[in-house]
Formats: C-alpha cells, structure tokens, sequence
C-alpha cells in the first residue's frame, strides 16, 4: 500500500508549508542588532591600530635620525636632541627586580597558604577579601603608602629603594591571586597521594604541587611584572626625577641615592613638553615600553596556553 | 626463672616524626602564615597613612583663618589654600561620565558579540588582542589624548575646543583604558549563564538576538552590573591619562565644561605630589594629598566591595 | 553547516518500507527521513537512517547509550545547527519539505516543531512569563490574549490547578516534575505541531514519571510526539512505534557509530521484532 504525504498530494498544500518554512521576513532587527555589535568590535580594535599606527609614524624620525643614540641617552627634558630613554630603562629593569625580589617570593607564598594550609578557615576568607580589595586600589594610593611610609616614616629616603617597596605592594594581591587560581587547579589526588606515602604537608607542597603549578605561578608573575613596568603614578609619587638625569649621574647604584627615574616616567616628563620634536620623543618612548609590556604578556599568554595542562 | 623478653618499643617511638623533617614542616607553616598576614599588613599602612595624615589636614585647616570653609569656597588653589573639594569631585565625574560613554557601548557590544555570534575561531583571535589592550600603560594613553585625540577629534569636531586640554579628550582616553575590564566582565556574566537556558529559548523559535536580549541578558544581569560598577572605580582612579591630558596647571576653577583643561582628584593628587603645585614638607598644601587620597580610596573601596558582592552573587546562583 | 545530497522540492509517491508490517496508515508521514547521518567534523555519530514518522502517534527511540538517537532527534528540529562542527548528510523532510534546504529557516522549524529537554530548563523568570515567552516572540502583545494562552497551555499540560495561584511566582520555585510540566506547558504555548522529548523523564521520580506519561497520551490526538528514552518499559507503555538504535565499530576509527536497526510498531518490537539485535536488546541480554 502506498502512503502518500500532502505535498505529494498536490502543490497547494506543499506550497503553503514551504512558504511557512522560508517565510523569513527579512529579519532587519536582527541583523541591524549583530551589525551594531559588530561595530562596538570593531571600534575596538580601530582604536588599538590607530594608537599603534600613529606611535610608529610618528617616531619615525627619531628611529632613522638617531636610532640606538636614542636607547642610551639619559633624561632630558630640555633638549630634545639629547632626549634618551637610557635612564628609563635602566630604572624599570631596577624595579622589576626588586619586585621580583620581594613581591613574588611574599605573594606565593601567601598564595600557598591560602590554598594548600588555610582552606576554608575564616581567616582564609578574611584574606582572600582582603587581596581582592587591594587589587582593586588605584594605583595613586600606594604612590601615597610609598611616600608616607617607606620615604617617610621607615626613613628609606626618596629613591630607587622605595619606589620599588611601593610597586611591590601594588602589584602583591595580583600575584597572590594569580598563584591562588594555579595551585587551585592542580587536582587533589596528587596531594593525597604525596600525603599518602607519609609525606609532611611541606614536602608535599615542596615536591609536588608547587612543580605542578609552576606554568600557572610563572604566567601570573610575568602578567604582575608587565602590570608594573607600567605604573607611573606611585614612582612619580616616592621621587622619580622628570626633569634630568645627565647620563653621567646614574650608575646602577646611584638610584638608590635618588636619582632615579623609570621608562612610564619618562614617557610622561616627555609628554609635558611642547614642541613636535618632544611629540617624536615621547612616541618613541611610548613605543620602546609598548614593545616591553606587550612582549611580556604576549610571554606569559604563550606560557599559558603551552603548558595549560588537562588534569 | 627469669623471663627475658624482648625489649618493647612504645608506640610513639615508632610512629614519631624525623623530628628534623617536622620541624621543616613547621617552620615552612610558620613562614607562608607570615606571608598571609603581610597583606594585611599593607591594609593597615595604607589606611593607616591616609587617615592619619588626612586628619593631620582637616585638623590643621580647621585652625588655619579661613577654617573648614577653605574646603568649600570654589577654585581648586592649594597652593593659595584654597581646597575645594567640590572642584575635584566635578571634574573627576566629567571624565568618569565621558569614559564610561565610551567604555560600556564597546565594551558590553564587543562581550556580548563574542560570547554569542562569534564562531569559536574568531573568538580565540581577537580575545588576545582584547587582552593586549588592556596591557597599555596609562601614560601611553596620556600620550594618545593630547597628541592625537585632541587635536584630530575634539578641536575638529567642536571648534570652542581648548587647543592643548580638555577634559573630553583625557575622557575619551580613560574610556578606553576601561573598555578591557567592562568587557571581560560582561564576557564572564554571559559565560556563566547556562547552555540550557539558550537551548530552551532557542527550542521555541526564538532568533538569536531574542534569545541573547530576553533570556541571556536579564539571566546575567548582577554581572553586568558589576562589569559598569568596576568599570566606573577603574575610571575614577585613572591618574596618568588625566595628569598628562587634562591639563590643569596651579589651580583650577570650579566650572563643567568638557571642552576645557580640568582637574580631578586623581591629577590633583598627581600635581600635589611632585609636580607644579609640589611644596615639600609638612605644610597644608602637600598633606591635602592625603586628604583627596582618603577620599578617593573610600570612594573606589565602595565601589570594589559592591562590585565584587554582585559578581559572588552571580557565580552562586549558576 | 548541512550538505544536501538531493532536494525533495518535486511531490513524490513514497512506497511503504518492507518491515512496516501491520501498518495502518494512520494519517500522513510528518517527516521522512532518508539516509540520514550525522558528522561531528570528520566523525560520523550516526549513519543510514530512514524511518517515517506518522502523525499523531507517539514515536520512541530507543537503544544502548551512545547510538545515537539523542542526536537523531535533535535533526527534527535544527538543534544540531548550534553546535559547532555538526554536519547532517542524506534529507529529513517535514511534509515533503525539505529540512535543511537553503531557503528553510531554522527559527520557523523550531516554531513547529518543539522540543523539552532531559534536564527542565525554566528561564529564571515567573512561571507566566516562562509560558508567555514563546508567543511574545511570534508578536501577540495583548494581555488578554497571552492570559487565554498561558491558561489553555497550563490547563493542557496538567498544571493548571496546581500553579493558578502562583502565575507570578518564579518557576524555579516549582518541583522538578512540576518544572518538566512547565516547559511541556511552554512548548505547547506556541501551538507546534510536533514535541521532540528527550529522555523527559530522566531527571524526575517515578510518580512525576507516570504523571508525564499520561500527560503524553492524552495530548497525542493534537500533536505527534517522538520520544527519546533510555527506559525500555515507558517505550512499551507510551508508544505507538519504536525505533531501535545500536552502535557499531566504526572501521575509520575508534569510535562506535549509530545506526538504526528496526522501526516497527512497538507490539512487534516487544514481542516479535525482526532482528536478533533488537531481540536481544528488549530482552535485556546487552545494552
């Protein structure tokens, strides 16, 4: 016996549920609402090419007219043919290793605390909110806690020493988050089985959870170092000199007798000045720490996708 | 007859630690507990200097001629002794209004984009370069204002425009330095929304932009919020782009107008502590720094603490 | 994302398939499918599958985990379009339409043909506005009209008195029998012709179970139900025809893929049925 269905039975009826089925009525909202979020996309980006775009054309002719002179120059916000980066870049590796020295070694730790011995104890609670204010802070309000505690009160003066004190502090809740979220996702059951052989709880974490988390720990300290290369305001705060730093009064050591300056610094003396030629300089500036910034968090985000490991 | 027996070990004699490796162990808790409480160290310090010094300020006003009405006459003139606070708290809310005009269009257009229209590959390209945005130094931005913003926006489109600051261009600026937290909060709010409440929506005809408006959005909505809330504390605090682009020198008046150099409490702060209104020492103009410090830390505190509830909030109920 | 082999555009005379068996022709086919297969990128779920859906019967799908018929259902409505990847190759026909032609449009199928899901998935709103949900999409704006439609569809879907109430009240406050009632309730609220169930009752206790069971008899006279379900005695209780899915090792790959074995009425399959697999399968040997 043969079943017939109603398109088959005659082309009124098949017509009117194909018509169903393709009546589309153009869908103009829909499509006028994707292309308004499209364009919110894509402003995005625009914005980001355009600074890039207008950096690079515009110090141009610092590269070509004076190139690697440029790089070992020191501060001059007089004049800009002699207008370097030198004492920049020489104050931010500075920085970033005191920052190294003191904010991660304090920010894992507490980190390991936090997950590994604390737990779900109330004053793991107290502390995590705590971190989580603090990373919320403006980055002026440590520029404040440098000035009046480590210039002031603890006495360390108006240098390298104490701009460095103050960034540590910024940039400790992010590194105890960051290490907080890696210890986190390595799995339980290689603690247990580390505790299970008879291993002290420092052992454990000694010899297996914190090689475990290591990547996760590593890409949140180089995310923190990059987030402090940045900062201008707190360093601006403590002392860091605007004005000029002749190439001959800053060895290594000399910041710490206070002068000393830093690469987001002497991006913003140069931006203070008037005149194209110190608009060339402070470009060329900007581009030099864009590079350094981007060049670390596009590490860190490759060191987190190669070693992002499924448990 | 002597019985002799084998010499019994008490239990604990088997059982009992190396005691070198115990007191490793203990000598490991004691120290990461230190670490632990150094942040609540750093708390303390900050609050601690800012109340202090800030009381120092107000105490000393108060006995200064003008007393505490210093604070309310108009004009932002420390050096002068003139501290209105209303001055900075204006010109703060100016630039906060303008950057959040920037950042919640793109930033929520661009999070909602991604985590609903876009395929899975477009995704995974442009959230890098979402992230690398957010990577760029406030002074680079500072430097974006006044050389390019400025001069090719703001003066073109509105020719009263100041030539060299205006607030709009340092909002604009603060805008998009916004744009990268606004979004990947937002991004989060939608993510934690589950799949089954689109499949619902979708199983009964629903097109995408209904679904992603009627269901997703009001599903996700305290994490929205949180995303403006954080954004706007991220903008208040925005210090460099504001020290370098909005231009006030000395002193400002109390007045609202984007399109002229303006103070905020961030560059005021800035100015106080090292620069054109920077007097060393002890006296009333510097410790005002403090002043607006306490203010500003009280006020993105808030905030944050807001914020943060709202997005805990979220994450419990999915 | 769908490759077509043949458009199903000209009317056809289809021929009865030969294990129909006793067959009554109880109305048109719905849908027919016709080497049907399924592609997760270069993996294929499932393969070969014809079968002829009637209308106003109850259809159930049934089978070892894994064979497929979970992704075989969710062709009848174009959910397989939302994942990414999801590819389905030979045609299912809606009324001699073809599904997956270029001009269909996915939202319309999904108007006709609804679907509840294993787990109830209520928006997080009132229990009114969960049910208005549908028919505010398709334009009807007047309260009167949404107030007769929420009532027609809870009263249907045997929910009535128990929330009548309570409209304004959050549906996430209901049970979970009460819930699965709610989205059967709102998929009726858009008049489809079609429900897709999967596993609906899975997620529920068996008095909820037995309560869904009767809902679906009752509302078979108006609409054609195709029913997923691990439970191999609600099949025998609930449905007119029963399909059989098993898996098969794949010689591509490592992976099992589904196929379907026999579509017969379902007192064939649970007393007669034509393969061995499927004797073995009802009969609880394997699967």
């Amino acid at each position: 016996m043969a079943l017939t269905t109603p398109a088959s039975t005659g082309g009124r009826a098949a017509r009117s549920i194909t018509d169903g089925l393709t009546k589309r009525g153009s869908d103009l909202r829909g499509k006028l609402i994707e292309g308004v979020l499209v364009t919110a996309l894509a402003a995005t980006l625009l914005i980001l090419f355009v600074l890039i775009v207008d950096l690079v054309q515009r110090s141009w002719p610092v590269w070509t007219d004076r190139g690697g002179d440029f790089l070992s120059s020191g501060l001059n916000s007089a004049s800009a043919a002699s207008a370097g980066v030198w004492s920049g870049i020489k104050g931010t590796i500075t920085l970033g290793l005191i920052v190294c020295v003191i904010a991660f070694p304090l920010g894992i730790a507490c980190a390991v605390y936090l997950e590994e011995y604390a737990g779900r104890t109330r004053f793991a609670r107290l502390t995590r909110i705590n971190v989580r204010n603090l990373a919320g802070v403006p980055s002026i309000v440590y520029g404040l806690l440098g000035l009046g505690i480590f210039v002031n009160t603890l006495g360390i003066g108006r240098n390298v020493l104490a701009a460095g004190l103050a960034l540590s502090a910024l940039v400790l809740p992010i590194v105890v988050i960051t290490a907080s979220e890696a210890l986190r996702a390595v799995p339980v059951a290689i603690r247990e089985g580390a505790l299970g052989v008879g291993a002290t709880q420092w052992e454990t974490v000694r010899s297996h959870v914190l090689p475990a988390a290591a990547p996760g720990i590593l890409t949140g300290t180089v995310l923190s170092l990059a987030r402090a290369a940045g900062e201008a305001a707190p360093i601006l705060l403590v002392g860091a000199a605007t004005g000029l730093l002749r190439t001959g009064d800053q060895g290594f050591l000399d910041q710490l007798g206070g002068a000393f300056t830093a690469m987001p610094v002497v991006i913003f003396s140069y931006a203070r000045q008037t005149g194209e030629q110190f608009r060339e300089i402070t470009a060329a500036a900007s581009l030099v720490l864009l590079v350094l910034v981007l060049a670390m968090n596009t590490f860190a985000i490759w060191l987190r996708n190669r070693y992002d490991r499924k448990w | 007859m002597a019985v002799t027996t084998a010499p019994v070990h008490p239990a604990s004699a088997i059982l009992r630690l190396n005691s070198r490796r115990r007191q490793a162990d203990t000598t490991a808790r004691v120290v990461f507990l230190a670490a632990a409480l150094t942040t609540f160290i750093v708390t303390l310090l900050i609050i601690g200097t800012l109340a202090f010094d800030a009381w120092d300020f107000v105490s000393k006003l108060a006995d200064a001629p003008d007393g505490l009405g210093a604070l309310t006459e108009l004009g932002w003139f420390p050096r002068r002794g003139l501290f209105d606070i209303g001055t900075l708290l204006v010109g703060t809310l100016v630039v906060t209004l303008i950057a959040m005009c920037v950042a919640v269009p793109l930033g929520v257009g661009t999070a909602v984009y991604l985590s609903e229209y876009a395929r899975p590959r477009l995704r995974r390209v442009i959230k890098p370069i979402i992230e690398i945005l957010a990577g760029i130094p406030s002074v680079v931005l500072g430097y974006f204002a006044i050389a390019f913003i400025n001069p090719n926006l703001v003066v073109k489109i509105f020719s009263g425009a100041d030539r060299a600051f205006t607030l709009l261009a340092a909002g604009l600026a603060v805008g998009i330095l916004t744009v990268p937290i606004v979004a990947s909060v937002t991004e989060d709010a939608l993510r934690a929304v589950p799949l089954a409440l689109r499949e619902a929506s979708y199983g009964l005809g629903a097109k995408r932009s209904q679904t992603t408006f009627r269901v997703v959005f009001p599903a996700g909505v305290s994490g929205i919020i949180a995303a403006l809330i954080l954004g706007i504390s991220r903008a208040i605090g925005e210090t460099m782009v504001v020290a370098i682009a909005a231009g006030a020198v000395g002193g400002a008046l109390f007045h609202v107008t984007p399109l002229e150099p303006g103070q905020t409490m961030t560059a005021a702060m800035a100015a106080l502590g090292f620069g054109s209104d920077q007097v060393a020492g002890n006296n009333l103009a510097f410790q005002s720094l403090y002043f607006i410090g306490a203010l500003l830390f009280v006020m993105t505190l808030g905030l944050n603490v807001i914020g943060d509830r709202l997005v805990h909030r979220l994450r419990e109920v999915y | 994302m769908s490759s077509v082999s043949d458009t199903s555009a000209a009317p056809v005379e289809i021929a009865v398939a030969e294990n129909a068996g006793q067959a009554q022709a109880n109305g048109p086919n719905v849908f027919e499918t016709r080497d049907l297969a399924v592609f997760y990128d270069d993996f294929r779920a499932v393969r070969e599958v014809n079968l002829d859906i009637r209308q106003h019967e109850i259809t159930a799908f049934i089978g070892p985990s894994g064979c497929g018929k979970s992704t075989v259902l969710r062709c009848f409505d174009r959910m397989n379009d939302l994942i990414d990847g999801a590819r389905v190759e030979g045609t299912v026909s809606y009324h001699g339409v073809d599904l997956y032609g270029p001009d269909v449009d996915a939202v319309e199928v999904r108007r006709r043909i609804g679907m509840v899901f294993q787990k109830p998935n209520p928006f997080p709103k009132s229990i009114y506005d969960n049910l208005a949900f549908g028919p505010r999409l398709n334009g009807i704006k007047k309260k009167a009209q949404l107030d007769e439609i929420v009532e027609q569809s809870l009263h249907r879907a045997a929910l009535w008195d128990e929330v009548k109430s309570r409209l304004k009240a959050s549906a996430m406050g209901l049970s979970g029998g009460q819930q699965q009632r709610l989205c059967i309730a709102r998929c009726i609220a858009v008049k489809p012709e079609v429900i897709l169930m999967d596993e609906p009752c899975s997620a529920l206790d068996p008095i909820a179970t037995s309560r869904i069971e009767e809902l679906m008899q009752e509302i078979k006279t108006d609409y054609t139900i195709i029913i997923v379900t691990h439970n191999m005695q609600q099949a025998a209780r609930v449905s007119d025809r029963t399909a059989f899915f098993t898996t098969e090792v794949n010689p591509e790959s490592d992976r099992r893929t589904g196929r379907l074995v026999e579509y017969n009425p379902t007192s064939k399959i649970f007393s007669n049925p034509d393969d061995e697999r499927t004797e073995q399968y009802v009969t609880g040997r394997f699967g």
